[in-house]
């Protein structure tokens, strides 16, 4: 595993952007995807008419108000729920279910309270029936780079919020999957601890050049970290805008104070109408 | 219980010493001070000379090992059955829809209530005690063990499946381990109800077993031994509770481990012995 390998913390390479940009685009196409939730009772339109392409390498922020159907995206493109209509294309082949190079985070840690941390982060190695000795060092070098070394044989119990969660992301990362899928894996944490996990996000994500799906509530959260924002309103849940984030990396928590991120905030929140949707 | 270990001072130890010979001192005193006869309340020394009489002639010591064979065999059979019949209800679907109802039939039916039918079919020795305490211990394992194999985390499943994980390893690698906890507390209760059926089937009949023992000694107006039986009893109940207590804490280590883990609120908090909680899919599991 040779991904690591830049990845001392101190000393994070920008990540290789793709230089063609047209085929790029093309690595995730979603395309007219819609799903309704129905039953007994009313149908919900969770998503209608969704078309978004993601590049490789690129990170994409979603956000929106509760409701409006961004978990229900990313876990189609879990293949965890089948769409009503349209396709999710990943390359050339149609989405059809689970795929083994995906890594999911959720909001909350989903730790196994009887695994240890480095058992918990080779979770996908035993799923995927991988080789446990192959991807050991991998798996210690992820954990390390979240600072967790010496909490490498304790349980999630004896962890706090904030280190569980990281051991929720290098998971995600243990069996090398070309795309991370995190739905809100930040919500349930404090202002302070989040912002010290975006800025190891954005290094995480600078060392090892995934694609990342993002989906929060914050909007300066995704501001701060994303290419590209996708603006999402609900019932029916459908994107409103998307926009490009042309911020330089990497970027520093002091630049959410200056006018140009401001500005991305404003032009984002105007979306929601009146006060106090979000944040 | 709430957690008095805090309370465990050498301080408190010796208070609680002064308490019990206290109580020992009223219940001593009690047949002169309050009037009560000796044979509806016999004096603690009238009982501690029946137990010694008892242990030392090797008669408590036979008849409570016919009982502890009876409880254990039955906890065994009926346990094993309950884990067992648990383990298909969860897992299919179908099974579960045609057989729920005789579940919920029989949950509703206080079973000690088969043991004189069980004495008039098996005979007065081991078998009907056997099946007396198998089938009360059975109902507490089966809907433990659904309510646990039913309890993993929504997040948890969704994580394995989204790494193209099978059903099949769900059930191992997430379902199994979230139902111990369940499992557990299931094995305490139907070992505590094991004990209360074979003794209660001794009670209907039988020619061996300290409640054969103790109903004899009731007709012979030996209230004093009767006191004994029950502190044998007592004894009894509590070893094999503590035992399983041992063996809970060695299994589900993680539970012992400081705060609870926030994805976990349904299975890391019924680490009480008796967890109603565990219960909660059907009536609640009535001796
Ligand atoms: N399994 C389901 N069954 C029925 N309705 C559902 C289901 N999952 C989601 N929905 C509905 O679909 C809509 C979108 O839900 P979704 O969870 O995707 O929203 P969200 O944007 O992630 O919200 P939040 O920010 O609160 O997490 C909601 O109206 C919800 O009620
Ligand atoms: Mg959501």
């Amino acid at each position: 595993m040779t991904l690591l390998k830049g990845a001392s913390a101190a000393e994070a390479s920008p990540k290789p952007r793709p230089l063609d940009a047209s085929s790029s685009r093309e690595f995730i196409r979603i395309r007219e995807v819609g799903k309704l939730f129905g039953g007994r009772g009313p149908v919900v339109t969770a998503l209608q008419d969704i078309n978004l392409d993601i590049a490789l390498g690129e990170f994409v922020a979603v956000v929106g108000p509760s409701g409006c159907g961004k978990s229900t995206l990313l876990r189609i493109l879990a293949g965890l729920i089948p769409t009503n209509s349209g396709t999710v294309w990943f390359g050339d082949r149609k989405l059809e279910g689970p795929r083994h190079d995906i890594g999911v985070v959720f909001q909350s840690p989903v730790l196994f309270p009887w695994r240890t941390v480095l058992d918990n982060v080779l979770i996908p190695i035993d799923v995927q029936k991988l080789d446990r000795k192959k991807y050991l060092s991998r798996a210690r070098d992820l954990i390390n780079l979240v600072g967790l070394s010496e909490f490498e044989q304790r349980y999630p119990a004896e962890l706090s919020g904030g280190m569980q969660q990281r051991v929720g992301i290098v998971r995600a990362l243990v069996h090398d999957p070309a795309m991370l899928l995190m739905d809100e894996p930040f919500g349930a944490l404090d202002a302070m601890t989040r912002e010290h996990m975006n800025v190891e996000l954005q290094r995480l994500w600078m060392a090892q050049s995934k694609t990342i799906l993002f989906i929060t509530h914050s909007i300066s959260e995704a501001v701060f970290l994303a290419d590209r924002v996708v603006v999402m309103t609900p019932r029916p849940g459908r994107i409103a805008e998307v926009l490009d984030i042309d911020l330089p990396r990497e970027r520093t928590l002091d630049m959410m104070t200056t006018p140009p991120f401001g500005e991305y905030v404003r032009r984002i929140r105007a979306h929601f109408g009146t006060a106090g949707v979000m944040d | 219980m709430p957690d008095l270990s805090s309370l465990d001072t050498p301080k408190n130890r010796i208070l609680s010493i002064l308490l019990l010979c206290l109580v020992l001192a009223i219940w001593q005193a009690s047949p002169v001070l309050f009037k009560i006869p000796a044979f509806i309340l016999p004096s603690a020394s009238a009982v501690a000379i029946g137990l010694w009489r008892g242990l030392t002639s090797g008669l408590y010591l036979y008849h409570g090992a016919v009982t502890l064979f009876e409880v254990l065999a039955g906890f065994a059979l009926g346990g094993s059955l309950g884990l067992a019949l648990g383990v298909a209800v969860a897992l299919n679907r179908r099974f579960a829809y045609f057989i729920y109802p005789y579940i919920i039939m029989f949950q509703s039916m206080p079973k000690v209530a088969l043991a004189p039918l069980f004495v008039l079919w098996f005979g007065l020795g081991v078998t009907s005690k056997i099946v007396t305490a198998a089938l009360v211990a059975f109902f507490p394992m089966m809907i433990n063990t659904i309510s646990g194999l039913t309890s993993a985390d929504k997040d948890r499943i969704d994580l394995i499946l989204s790494l193209g994980g099978s059903e099949r390893q769900v059930f191992t690698m997430l379902r199994f381990p979230s139902a111990l906890p369940f499992i557990m507390a299931g094995l305490e209760i139907s070992m505590a109800l094991s004990l209360i059926g074979t003794v209660v089937t001794e009670f209907l009949g039988a020619d061996a077993g300290l409640g054969m023992l103790m109903q004899s000694m009731n007709f012979m107006m030996d209230v004093a031994g009767s006191f004994s039986i029950l502190i044998v009893l007592a004894v009894v109940g509590l070893v094999l509770n503590h035992a399983l207590v041992m063996i809970r804490h060695r299994v589900l280590f993680w539970e012992r481990l400081g705060r609870v883990d926030s994805g976990a609120a349904a299975d890391t908090s019924i680490a009480e012995p008796t967890a109603p909680q565990a219960d909660s899919a059907l009536p609640a599991q009535q001796k």
